[in-house]
């Protein structure tokens, strides 16, 4: 337990560590490489570095190799794996724009090193009713559940901070909750996800100095994702990310369709004068979680942020809660 | 509204917990047997087929729970 406590407490310091050092470096990097983008909701639109995706895949990847030295396991390679597959197609949606329909398709691709190395179960567990044994079912909800993830922390990457923020509080729930449910090795392995969500984070609230771009918020979700299949957290995983689940269930059951938020015709928000957000009156705009938060008063950025966070908290306090009860069975 | 989104959260997870239990009385006794080695199939494709109904009436009901939380803001 010593030794576990003692790798659990070296791979969180190397997750922070390296994307402590390495972002400054890359948003050089990028902005010296004109790799920037402009910051629609800053006074004067600031031009912004991105993607971030480099600096946080290289912090989970190199804190994970570092686990998986010291507790070689199929469930920590295929964390590894699944993480640089969904960087891979956030990197390419990064440097070209590409379809509504290709970021879902590709990262349902990204989930087969789960099911190659059978790093996953045939049981879904409920909270107080126990278990059911799905196991054909099983493999069709690990192929939807890594490009749900990973397009659900995308969705909430709308404002300074807010998706490394909202992943710095979900991943710590999720980590706890799997401490709870005596998960120990999984709960190790997903400390470095909360610690890299932190450190960027550092980087990325506001006025954010770099953007973590689709490579980023992609690889955030996807890890996610694969820890809630070989953590067997599922549901717990789902509650601890209901704020952006809720975006993504507003912006879809508006739009009835998958689009990127760039297609969209009308913004779901606007800027006062003197440049809160504002909900927008534009009858085709999408609802979206930011909109319904400003609809009652016009809000400053960083106000909406602390906003989401508070939700992030309280639906991180409900999957702890979750987790506590899937020992009670009715 | 920020309070109605907070309510909208935990009645999300209220859903879930409900949902999970309902899916547990549903599926879990569903056993097909006496068609060989088709037996598996018909049983994962059943309890596939009633799963996703389940989960199509989940994010009906939240649907309707959601314009009526809403309502106001979504008519503006």
């Amino acid at each position: 337990m010593l030794d576990k406590t003692i790798v659990a407490i070296v791979v969180s310091a190397i997750a922070f560590i390296v994307v402590y050092t390495i972002t400054p470096i890359l948003i050089k990097t990028l902005e010296k490489r004109k790799l920037v983008v402009k910051d629609y909701n800053r006074v004067g639109g600031a031009m912004v570095a991105r993607p971030g995706g480099p600096s946080i895949l290289a912090g989970l990847v190199i804190s994970e190799f570092v686990l998986y030295a010291f507790f070689p396991s199929i469930d920590v390679l295929a964390i590894i794996l699944t993480t640089f597959l969904a960087f891979l197609v956030g990197l390419a949606d990064d440097r070209k724009v590409l379809g509504g329909w290709f970021k879902p398709l590709a990262l349902a691709a990204t989930s087969i090193p789960i099911i190659l190395l059978g790093a996953h179960g045939s049981h879904l567990d409920f909270p107080l009713f126990g278990s059911v044994r799905i196991p054909e079912l099983y493999l069709g909800l690990i192929v939807i559940m890594i490009p749900i993830t990973g397009n659900t922390v995308n969705s909430i990457d709308v404002l300074n901070g807010v998706a490394s923020g909202f992943m710095t509080i979900a991943s710590f729930a999720l980590t706890i909750s799997l401490f709870i449910v005596h998960h120990y090795d999984i709960a190790i392995a997903s400390l470095p996800l909360g610690f890299v969500s932190l450190a960027f984070y550092k980087y990325h609230k506001f006025p954010s100095r770099i953007f973590p771009g689709d490579s980023g918020a992609l690889t955030l979700g996807a890890m996610y994702g694969t820890i809630a299949i070989v953590g067997h957290v599922e549901v717990i995983a789902a509650i601890a990310l209901l704020p952006a689940v809720i975006n993504s269930f507003l912006f879809l059951s508006s739009v009835k369709r998958i689009i990127e938020h760039r297609q969209l015709k009308s913004n779901p928000v606007e800027h006062t004068e003197d440049f809160k957000l504002k909900a927008t009156t534009h009858k085709d705009a999408p609802v979206t979680l930011v909109r319904l938060i400003v609809a009652n008063r016009p809000m400053t950025e960083k106000e909406v942020g602390f906003v989401i966070f508070k939700l992030a908290l309280f639906s991180a306090s409900l999957a702890i809660i979750t987790a506590f009860m899937m020992g009670v069975k009715i | 509204m920020k309070a109605q989104i907070f309510v909208y959260v935990f009645i999300m997870w209220l859903m879930i917990i409900a949902g999970g239990g309902l899916l547990i009385a549903v599926i879990a006794p569903i056993s097909i047997n006496g068609f060989g080695k088709y037996s598996g199939f018909l049983d994962s494709g059943i309890k596939a087929a009633v799963a996703i109904f389940l989960v199509a009436l989940w994010v009906f009901i939240m649907s309707k729970i959601k314009n009526w939380i809403f309502n106001k803001q979504i008519q503006n």
